[in-house]
């Protein structure tokens, strides 16, 4: 890794005038690549800096900021300190009991030792796993703008089928974000300008021909929470992979349903690992409204959800894949089937793989 | 042929003792290679070649010479010329095709054989300080367009003779008129199938301490095969073969690495040499996909020809390897279908891609973990058409004898094996037909196969020191890499002395002990158990005649034949209270301690003899066959191995071995680009390695009936033979599950839902 200067700080504002200073000099995207980056759980940060894919020349450990705090939100709600765990927020008792799908999806990733370090707003932070974009010697527009994009051409098994470019096929690799993207989650950023919320659904961007730029945040702006806004009903995450632990998603679903009464008031479909950022598949949320939850009905919506993707030459599976874990995100969160395990764990998320321990719903 | 008689009383042998070095792994007391404390060592860290196929230009070393701590940058314009590989190591075949290792020598010339390629070693004072460095190397290259895949490769393919220089290990076979019989037989088929890059990704990287003094070279090495590895550095530095010195204590996993890449080992010791100072090599984990081997891909194309009730008529196994441009190394995929069924033609093709990719190696089962996967699946496949159970299907064409050579089988109980493991298993209550077992919302589906390994014995050498005050320690340079060596010889050592277990010591892991081969092959119990087993008849032989010959023993003036020797003690077999210590006799005749020296080696009645050991597993697997997900619910595998040694350890190196099987089925895949030929899956995260949730319910039998002519111990190995076939019982049961024939692996979820 490239030496760096590390600093504690010791106070919320000391990091921001820090940052501040670092974006007024050097305009550069925060993504921790270059210049003054933030460390937190450093689990992604660090491998990265030992691959010498990102090389910042000065590290602010914010590690011990009193931002680590799950709060109650006036009205409901909840604000989720950007420093909380991934550990700590997946078992926290209002998160399993009232978003499980977010439990489920944060038990979906990584192992338990990366969890106990990861922060919640470095997992929005983490970059692609597109392998191109560790391999210095590869082109990469998302590394080093303008040198073109390996992946296209190369072997692109991971990579995205919707809302990629012409610069970057790259997907976001995070289960978290996913089912906080179909919670509505909302990103609190401090800066030196004031403080600004940003919904979760634009935190995150598509790659256009700017791909070193994963989110809206700028440079000078850190994370001081993720707020979960009130939710009564089902929310769920199904995941598939090639095994049941440590493995990023092929493809993901997070689905939240409001119902009243046999009918589904809301529903909200987060896809995960299929695009640059979770994504939103508006039309076949709204197909979702008013209806009565049945198969048929999931079939058509999964088919809209996908309306437009686009395979390359290796990943072309994930669109048949994409619309089956939907309609099985779909059904069992509108409880016409079983979880294949309990509500809020990583069985009740596991498609094959670990739901086996669990055994089906019995 | 030794005669049963001469058996030692078996008292540890046979029983499961515990490992003998968990409490020091589990502790962390056991000291790897790159734990030693080595006084002043410095750290190296090897710059990769960007490109796959070329000269280097030019080589800019200034601005890493003048990174804080960087104390020299090697390359080939300052490393010291080196000898060539040599062609050979403890008789097996090094270099040219079907050689097992690498025939090109580190930073010796500008050449560049596959992208990733060591082009420089940077010696700081810090490991961080050389992998910063490795990055402000900079290299020009005057770029050739590589060959970077199998099709590529092929259209200038050789024909491998052998196996690492095995004549047995032939790889061109015939036996009789194969395409004529395949023309006859009344039933035929014939399928493509298709195995990918795997690494062996040991959970210990290659690690190497490396120092010179004078003319000497001692190596701390993650090694499992030291006396080879001295050997190589020897001859290239042209130094006689006791300047040269490797250990290796402990090893953290190899599956076939770690035994025959001599190029860590050599670039640490070239980094030694030039900055007069030891030094330590860790390779990251990216490095463990460039220098630490692979399992070759294969596609095998089997053509089956059988009579209308499946006896096999004409089998013919042809398959596409692949190695790299700078070793032969063959991967054997047709080895397992040359002995495992009675076919009267048999046709054995091997065609050898060379390729500007990292070498491959020998892994876990080589040959044997593709090839008898696609033919197990072909029985499977013959079966499905006749519509014949499985079993049935296998017993029609079993092998009495060995079919290529005509020999008998040393031992071979493969028929209790199918009846133990059925039983077992539940097989009965399969259903034939596919997709109709149903659990909710999953296909459940069930699946067999027969699985073998050669038990092969090498020429070995053991120690034993026997101490006044009652302890002993046996010595051979043997390894432990993960598989009980340490428990196993312990046992055999005590039996041998005849003395207690806790009294005995059993030290591996150096050259500087007697000759073993490498650790690999599953022949290592059998090989070096026999030394173990001679140097101890002689020390009790040597022990009884100093206690008859010595006037104040009671035994003096008794026949040796009358005497026998148990807990460390020599007495009358007649009147067992007769008798004294071997440490009172030791020092009466002041002698302490009594050393004794023998090397073992195979029998020349072996000729006679087929050795193999077989096995029966079978598989249950659960498919979501919307999302493609399978998970492996039950395996049961019942082994005909010879004697066993300790039955924890055999079962636990069943357990590693079809778990290593479970990877291989669903999931493990390395890939490089095929336009740069730079690896794409480099790290853990993106290789898939089954983990404890991927873990099925594992039921194992041995039948542990001793082998006749296998030694004394009558013990055949058991390190590979988990991973045969349980990759061919997994893909079965998924096509009982589906109904679908996946012939290529891993079977990966997008696999098993194409088409749904």
């Amino acid at each position: 890794m490239q030496p760096f200067r590390y600093e504690r700080a010791q106070a919320t504002d000391d990091a921001v005038a820090a940052i501040a200073a670092e974006s007024s000099s050097r305009p550069l995207p925060n993504s921790g690549a270059t210049g003054i980056a933030l460390l937190a759980g450093g689990t992604s940060q660090i491998d990265l800096m030992k691959e010498m894919v990102h090389r910042p020349d000065t590290l602010i450990d914010i590690k011990r900021l009193p931002l680590s705090q799950i709060t109650a939100l006036p009205g409901g709600g909840l604000r989720i300190g950007a420093n909380v765990t991934n550990t700590a927020l997946a078992h926290n008792t209002d998160v399993k009991k009232n978003y499980p799908g977010l439990a489920e999806a944060i038990l979906s990733g990584a192992s338990p030792q990366i969890r106990n370090m990861a922060s919640t707003a470095g997992n929005l932070l983490q970059r692609t796993r597109c392998p191109y974009f560790r391999d210095l010697v590869a082109p990469c527009n998302k590394r080093e703008p303008g040198t073109g994009c390996a992946a296209i051409g190369g072997i692109n098994r991971v990579h995205a089928v919707l809302g990629a470019s012409q610069s970057c096929i790259a997907t976001h690799p995070s289960d978290m974000c996913v089912a906080l993207a179909a919670l509505d989650a909302v990103v609190q950023v401090q800066s030196k300008r004031g403080n600004r919320s940003i919904p979760f659904a634009e935190f995150h961007r598509l790659p256009g021909d700017t791909p070193q730029k994963d989110t809206m945040l700028e440079p000078d702006e850190l994370i001081t929470s993720i707020d979960l806004p009130a939710f009564i009903g089902n929310s769920h995450y199904v995941k598939v992979r090639e095994k049941a632990s440590y493995a990023y998603a092929l493809v993901s679903v997070a689905t939240a349903l409001e119902m009243s009464g046999g009918t589904i008031t809301r529903g909200r479909i987060a896809l995960g690992s299929v695009a640059h950022k979770p994504w939103r598949p508006e039309r076949a949320e709204q197909m979702l409204t008013g209806k009565k939850p049945e198969m048929a009905l999931f079939r058509q919506v999964a088919e809209a959800a996908f309306d437009g993707a686009k395979p390359l030459e290796y990943n072309r599976y994930k669109i048949p894949m994409g619309k089956n874990a939907l309609v099985r995100c779909l059904m069992e969160t509108s409880e016409l089937m079983p979880l294949p395990g309990p509500a809020g764990t990583v069985f009740a998320a596991s498609a094959g793989g670990a739901a086996g321990l669990a055994g089906d719903g019995k | 042929m030794p005669e049963k008689e001469t058996l030692p009383p078996l008292e540890a042998v046979g029983k499961p003792v515990r490992r003998q070095d968990a409490r020091l792994k589990v502790t962390g007391a056991a000291k790897y290679s790159a734990e030693y404390d080595v006084p002043n060592v410095k750290y190296g860290f090897v710059v990769e070649s960007a490109i796959a196929s070329g000269r280097i230009k030019s080589i800019d070393t200034t601005a890493a010479k003048q990174a804080t701590g960087v104390i020299e940058v090697v390359t080939h314009l300052n490393a010291p010329r080196l000898f060539p590989i040599p062609n050979e190591a403890m008789g097996t075949k090094l270099t040219g095709d079907g050689g097992l290792s690498e025939m090109q020598q580190p930073l010796q010339d500008d050449d560049i054989q596959f992208a990733g390629q060591p082009v420089a070693l940077v010696v700081a004072e810090t490991y961080e300080q050389a992998r910063y460095a490795a990055h402000l190397v900079k290299v020009e290259y005057d770029e050739h367009k590589p060959v970077v895949t199998q099709e590529e490769g092929l259209k200038s393919a050789t024909l491998p003779e052998s196996f690492g220089g095995n004549v047995k290990e032939a790889l061109q076979v015939k036996r009789g008129n194969t395409s004529e019989a395949l023309r006859n037989a009344p039933v035929r088929i014939e399928h493509d199938y298709n195995t990918p890059i795997e690494h062996h990704n040991p959970i210990e990287p290659v690690s190497v301490i490396a120092w010179w003094d004078n003319d000497k070279l001692t190596l701390y090495e993650s090694s499992r095969f030291v006396e080879g590895m001295q050997k190589v550095y020897a001859e290239s530095w042209g130094l006689p073969l006791d300047n040269v010195r490797v250990m290796a204590y402990f090893i953290g996993g190899a599956f076939g690495s770690k035994g025959f890449q001599f190029r860590n080992g050599i670039i640490t010791a070239l980094g030694a040499r030039v900055v007069g100072r030891p030094v330590k090599l860790v390779l990251p984990r990216q490095q463990m996909f460039l220098y630490a081997g692979h399992r070759s891909p294969t596609r095998q194309k089997l053509t089956l020809g059988a009579d209308k009730n499946g006896k096999l008529l004409a089998t013919r196994h042809e398959s596409a390897i692949q190695t790299s441009t700078i070793s032969g190394y063959a991967e054997p995929a047709g080895r397992g279908t040359k002995i495992i069924y009675d076919s009267p033609t048999m046709e054995l093709v091997h065609r050898q891609a060379h390729v500007n990719l990292p070498s491959p190696c020998p892994m876990r089962a080589p040959g044997e973990a593709p090839g008898v996967w696609a033919l197990e699946c072909m029985m499977d496949e013959l079966a499905a058409e006749l519509k014949v159970d499985p079993i049935e299907l296998r017993l029609r064409s079993y092998a009495e004898t060995d079919p290529q050579t005509g020999k008998p089988w040393s031992s071979k109980h493969l028929k209790e094996c199918y009846d133990k493991g059925a039983k077992r298993f539940g097989w009965n209550k399969r259903k034939a037909t596919p997709r109709s077992n149903r659990d909710g919302r999953y296909l459940v589906g069930h699946g067999m196969a027969t699985t073998m390994y050669p038990a092969e014995q090498r020429r070995a050498g053991a120690t034993a020191t026997v101490y006044a005050d009652g302890h002993a320690i046996v010595r051979s340079a043997t390894h432990d890499q993960g598989n009980g060596a340490y428990t196993t010889f312990r046992q055999i050592s005590a039996d041998a002395l005849g003395m207690d277990l806790e009294k005995v010591h059993f030290e591996l892991g150096d050259s500087n002990f007697p000759m073993s081969p490498a650790a690999g092959g599953s022949v290592t119990t059998a090989t070096v158990g026999e030394a173990i087993l001679k140097a101890g008849h002689e020390v009790r032989h040597k022990l009884m005649g100093l206690a008859v010959d010595d006037l104040q023993s009671p035994l003096h003036g008794q026949k040796l034949d009358d005497l026998d020797v148990k807990n460390g003690r020599v007495f009358l077999k007649s009147k067992p209270e007769v008798g004294e210590d071997f440490g009172t006799i030791l020092r009466r005749a002041k002698i302490d301690p009594l050393l004794t020296e023998s090397a073992a080696e195979p029998s020349p009645e072996r000729e006679k003899f087929t050795f193999f050991s077989f096995g029966a597993v079978f598989a249950e697997v659960r498919v979501d066959e919307e999302l493609g997900a399978v998970r492996v619910m039950r395996l049961s595998g019942v082994y005909d191995m010879g004697r066993i040694i300790n039955p924890r350890m055999a079962e636990n190196q069943l357990h590693g071995g079809m778990m290593f099987a479970v990877g291989a089925t669903l999931m493990e895949e390395t890939l490089y680009d095929p336009r740069t030929g730079r690896a794409v899956i480099r790290n853990l995260a993106d290789y898939h390695l089954p983990g404890i949730t991927d873990t099925p319910q594992i039921d194992i039998e041995f039948l542990n009936i001793p082998d006749p002519h296998m030694g004394e111990l009558g013990a055949r190995g058991l390190g590979e033979i988990g991973v045969v076939a349980t990759t061919a019982a997994i893909t079965n049961a998924i096509y009982n599950a589906t109904g679908k024939r996946i012939r290529e692996l891993p079977i990966t979820p997008d696999k098993v839902m194409a088409g749904v």
